[in-house]
């Protein structure tokens, strides 16, 4: 429970942080760490624009998009603390229930018979597809190393004792960065911020949606960056006792705001053709970390 | 009850031809749902612990015939029954487009009739040979359904294909019977599960597979799954539901019920189906994705779910085998829930895939489009059995997808390092194939049913009549039902899975393990429902105090976009085709575009399988070639025709002559 009232105020200033990051790296002073959250404050006070050519689809979609990431962070726990909802097996849940969401955000796409939101739907559902399996090995790790199959258990049962533990942990951070950035379709996968629809994935499937709804949409993104921050946070923090845990938690959120913060200024998007391997490589690296694991524990017999 | 099973079936059958067009779709209809009231009743008294247990006395062939509704009977013929009942009562109403085809429709309830008959027996009946009729009774009835448009050369072709395949399946379990009745005397399955008992080792695994390749054939798992994407399109929509839902699940049947009457080594056997299965699986969902035929692409889906099935009997096995009794019980469960949720979704799809055509003539999705608007309910019903074969919560593929994770995950804490590669194997393959499901189904609902229309068809569209939606709302609550009562359904599961585990511990094992998670998600499931209620209604009290307008569709600037300017099924796709390209083939007619002035130019492509080009059509272009070098000896003249008739006689009366006389000279040579 206290892990849901933990990535509410994270997801408040989460983005302002990643925008002020690039704006000072590209030597500008940017708006303010609250802007994006006044900015969708304003979208909810708007009215709607929609289209002649949507269904009912169109009108549920934001409001099932933004559900099942609420729901998602109902099962992420905090240290000791565990979520709303806790079970074996509860990061399948966790995974589907976002897909759920993904669903809906494609086929409202779909419904506008626009053939920039076309466009971006294919992409979206070919990514994250191929974005699953690494999350889902890298979960598999992690049960294999601590011997259980549901977030509370496992990170509370996550010990950094070793070397090799240690660069487990690591690459899975990465793992994890790299998963934050293609779900929010970020930087190397996707840019937010381009000036051309067709080489925006995220973006121009949200073209058509306006008031409510895109604020609905907008927070559902701020709120998926503390998600996984959280799952991040929750890595190093298993045994901490809350005094230092919760300001820790809001350390390592905002150290991974300005690192994506960083990662947007510096690196250019992928061709969209490239996506594909980079993504692969992704799960390669968590088949890394589960054969590491294997290591720690001394099954490679 | 048997006699009058069979009694009433056979009054029906006699009568069909006889009653007037209106009256022969109301008795087909009775006599099935009289037939499931009865054995509902005694499969539902099997499910409670009661199974149920008669002998007759049979013939010399056969020998004594014995019927055992058990637990596993018990649990098909369920599925069987509700299939038949909804799919009977969708079939009643779609099949009124064909009035004026009276005899057709003779035949076809004759075949329909005797279908659910001939699967009701499979389950139930003991005795090989018996079996083996039943079988025959069912992949020709099937048939038969299958080629009511028989005026269509694809019909024909599909269903021969089929037909043709059913029996290499016939084939493989007669050698298997052929096998346990030359062994044992007997074609009593607790004879040969006696026999079995003390044999171990190669003879039952290779026994088990012969029966699992014919059972294989006929539940559609790669590579012997081509006949299922030619038959599923080529029948109309109730039967398509009864092929996918009910006719492939009784080559599940036949794989576990010879589990349980072969007793094989059941880890070497399990591993064998796990890896069949996810490849099925994977294969299934891939071929689906580049589709543009609507039912061949569920058709392709029927193969993914029949993997993943398959996973869930590979992991009990290996649960037998190794003594896992946990994953024995998480594994079967699964293979058996999902056997009852594909059977849902699966004729949930194809009934309403039968509404399209029924309202557009075609099931080609490139010409569709816009169809939420026209026919509002049969997209609600398709988009909910969309959600639910994507395995997404809250409906009834989740909880099945959910136990086999399960059962894999907990299988990871105790395994080795070969263990751990085919789990990292099943669980990247069950990922994948929920991702690829969810692409294809994206692009199934929203190329069909989302955006305008593709083609302006000549006739109007409209939604289907209410009677026809019913029996689609019945299946749809099943599928909402399930997702968020898993825990009662689950209890129902109980005794089949402990039959199939052979141990009473799995009512513990559920107790302790399972319930408690699905009540969890039972109640993650009403809160997700709860919280989209709410936020929906804030969202609807917010925008009634602001202007909404509605405008066309924003087009970056564009002023005058068309309806073909839309994503199409293939652009939707075509990342992934190109991404998977080496695993595809496709057949392509181009032709560019060109010059100052533009010419006209066209674009085709075909997806074609190929597996089916590697394992059917390369053996038998090889066989044709090889038979084409005697195509001289067919001239046409009658006379040469009389010669080969004389020296075939000839040449056979000379055989024992030659005999004779070749050992005459060996004889000669030995005195030398």
């Amino acid at each position: 429970m206290l892990s849901f009232v933990l990535i509410l105020i994270a997801s408040v200033f989460f983005t302002g942080i990643i925008v002020r990051t690039k704006s000072m790296a590209s030597g500008r002073k940017g708006p303010g760490i609250m802007q994006p959250v006044k900015d969708v404050v304003r979208l909810f006070k708007k009215g709607a624009v929609y289209s002649r050519t949507t269904s009912f689809i169109f009108q549920i979609a934001p409001t099932i998009y933004f559900s099942s990431v609420v729901m998602a962070m109902m099962v992420v726990p905090f240290g000791q603390s565990r979520g709303f909802i806790s079970f074996n097996g509860d990061f399948v849940f966790f995974a589907y229930v976002l897909a759920l969401g993904k669903f809906f955000s494609i086929i409202s796409a779909l419904d506008t018979g626009s053939s920039f939101e076309g466009m971006g739907a294919s992409r979206e559902a070919l990514y994250s597809l191929l974005a699953e399996p690494a999350f889902f090995i890298l979960m598999g790790s992690f049960a294999l190393l601590t011997g259980y199959t549901s977030f509370h258990e496992m990170f509370a049962a996550l010990h950094l004792g070793s070397y090799i533990s240690y660069a487990i942990a690591i690459l899975a951070t990465f793992v994890l960065v790299m998963i934050v950035m293609i779900e929010n379709s970020r930087m190397p996968i996707d840019d937010p911020k381009t000036h051309l629809e067709l080489t925006m994935i995220h973006e121009v499937m949200i073209l058509d949606n306006s008031g409510f709804d895109l604020g609905l949409i907008m927070s559902a993104g701020f709120l998926k960056f503390a998600l996984y921050g959280a799952i991040i946070a929750n890595l190093f923090l298993g045994m901490v006792p809350y005094q230092y845990s919760i300001p820790l938690f809001f350390i390592i959120q905002g150290l991974l705001a300005v690192v994506i913060g960083l990662i947007e200024s510096f690196i250019a998007r992928f061709r969209m053709s490239h996506n594909p391997q980079f993504i692969f490589a992704l799960t390669s690296v968590s088949l890394l970390i589960f054969f590491g694991v294997l290591l720690v524990l001394g099954k490679f017999v | 009850m048997i006699p009058a099973f069979l009694a009433i079936g056979f009054f029906v059958i006699l009568t069909i031809p006889f009653v007037g067009v209106k009256y022969k779709g109301i008795l087909v209809y009775l006599a099935i749902v009289v037939n499931a009231g009865l054995t509902g009743y005694l499969a539902l008294q099997a499910l409670m612990g009661l199974p149920f247990e008669t002998i007759f006395q049979g013939s010399a062939v056969t020998g004594a015939i014995a019927i055992r509704l058990d637990a596993l009977s018990a649990w098909f013929i369920l599925i069987i029954n509700f299939i038949f009942i909804t799919g009977g009562f969708y079939g009643f109403f779609y099949m009124k487009a064909y009035q004026n085809q009276s005899k057709n429709l003779s035949l076809h309830g004759i075949a329909f009739v005797l279908l659910y008959s001939a699967l009701i027996s499979l389950t139930v009946i003991q005795n090989g040979m018996v079996f083996l009729i039943a079988w025959e009774i069912m992949a020709l009835t099937a048939f038969i359904s299958v080629i009511f448009e028989h005026e269509k050369m694809a019909t024909i072709k599909a269903g021969f294909n089929y037909l043709l395949q059913s029996h290499v399946a016939i084939i493989f379990l007669m050698l298997g019977f052929m096998w346990a009745a030359y062994k044992t005397g007997s074609y009593d399955f607790q004879v040969l599960s006696n026999y079995t008992a003390g044999e171990k080792g190669a003879a039952t695994v290779i026994l088990f597979t012969t029966f699992f390749v014919g059972f294989a054939l006929k539940a559609g798992f790669v590579p012997f799954h081509t006949w299922l994407p030619y038959a599923h399109p080529a029948a109309p929509a109730h039967i398509s539901g009864i092929m996918s839902g009910v006719m492939i699940k009784i080559g599940i049947f036949g794989i576990l019920r010879m589990m349980l009457v072969i007793k094989p080594d059941f880890a070497i056997i399990g591993y064998i189906i796990l890896v069949v299965s996810v490849i099925s699986g994977l294969y299934g969902v891939m071929l689906a994705i580049v589709q543009h035929n609507l039912k061949r692409l569920l058709a392709y889906h029927s193969i993914e779910n029949i993997g993943i099935i398959g996973m869930g009997i590979g992991l009990g096995s290996i649960g037998l085998g190794t003594g896992n009794l946990v994953l024995a019980t998480l594994g079967f469960a699964a293979a058996l829930l999902h056997v009852w949720n594909h059977a849902l979704f699966k004729s949930l799809l194809f009934f309403t895939a039968g509404n399209v055509y029924q309202a557009t003539h075609t099931l080609n999705i490139e010409q569709l489009g816009g169809l939420i608007k026209k026919m509002p309910q049969t997209a609600f019903l398709f988009l909910i059995a969309a959600i639910a074969i994507s395995g997404l919560p809250p409906f009834n593929g989740f909880i099945s997808e959910f136990i086999l994770y399960s059962g894999l995950y907990h299988w990871l804490l105790d395994a080795r390092l070969l263990s751990l590669v085919a789990i990292i194997f099943a669980i990247l393959g069950l990922v994948m194939i929920g991702g690829l499901a969810m692409l294809c189904f994206t692009k199934a609902f929203g190329v069909v049913f989302l955006g305008n229309a593709r083609h302006t068809f000549k006739h109007e569209v409209h939604e289907v009549s209410f009677q026809q939606l019913i029996p689609l709302y019945l299946i749809a609550f099943f599928i909402v039902a399930i997702g968020f009562f898993p825990g009662f359904f689950l209890k129902l599961l109980i005794e089949p899975v402990s039959l199939l585990a052979g141990n009473n511990g799995v009512a513990g094992i559920f107790e302790t393990n399972t319930m408690q998670t699905m009540q969890q998600i039972s109640w993650a499931a009403w809160s997700f429902i709860a919280l989209i209620s709410v936020i929906f209604i804030v969202r609807k009290l917010v925008l009634r105090k602001q202007t909404v307008a509605v405008e066309p569709t924003w087009s970056c600037g564009y002023v005058k976009p068309t309806a073909n300017m839309q994503y199409t099924a293939s652009s939707f796709v075509r990342s992934y085709t190109k991404l998977f390209k080496p695993l595809l083939l496709s057949f392509k007619k181009e032709k560019k575009i060109q010059g100052t002035f533009p010419s006209d130019g066209f674009y085709e492509s075909h997806p074609y399988d190929k597996l089916e080009k590697w394992f059917i059509d390369k053996p038998i272009l090889a066989f044709k070639s090889f038979m084409s070098r005697f195509i001289f000896l067919q001239n046409g003249k009658l006379q040469i025709y009389i010669l080969y008739g004389i020296t075939f006689i000839i040449l056979i009366i000379c055989i024992p002559i030659v005999y004779e006389l070749f050992f005459q000279v060996i004889g000669y040579f030995k005195q030398l």
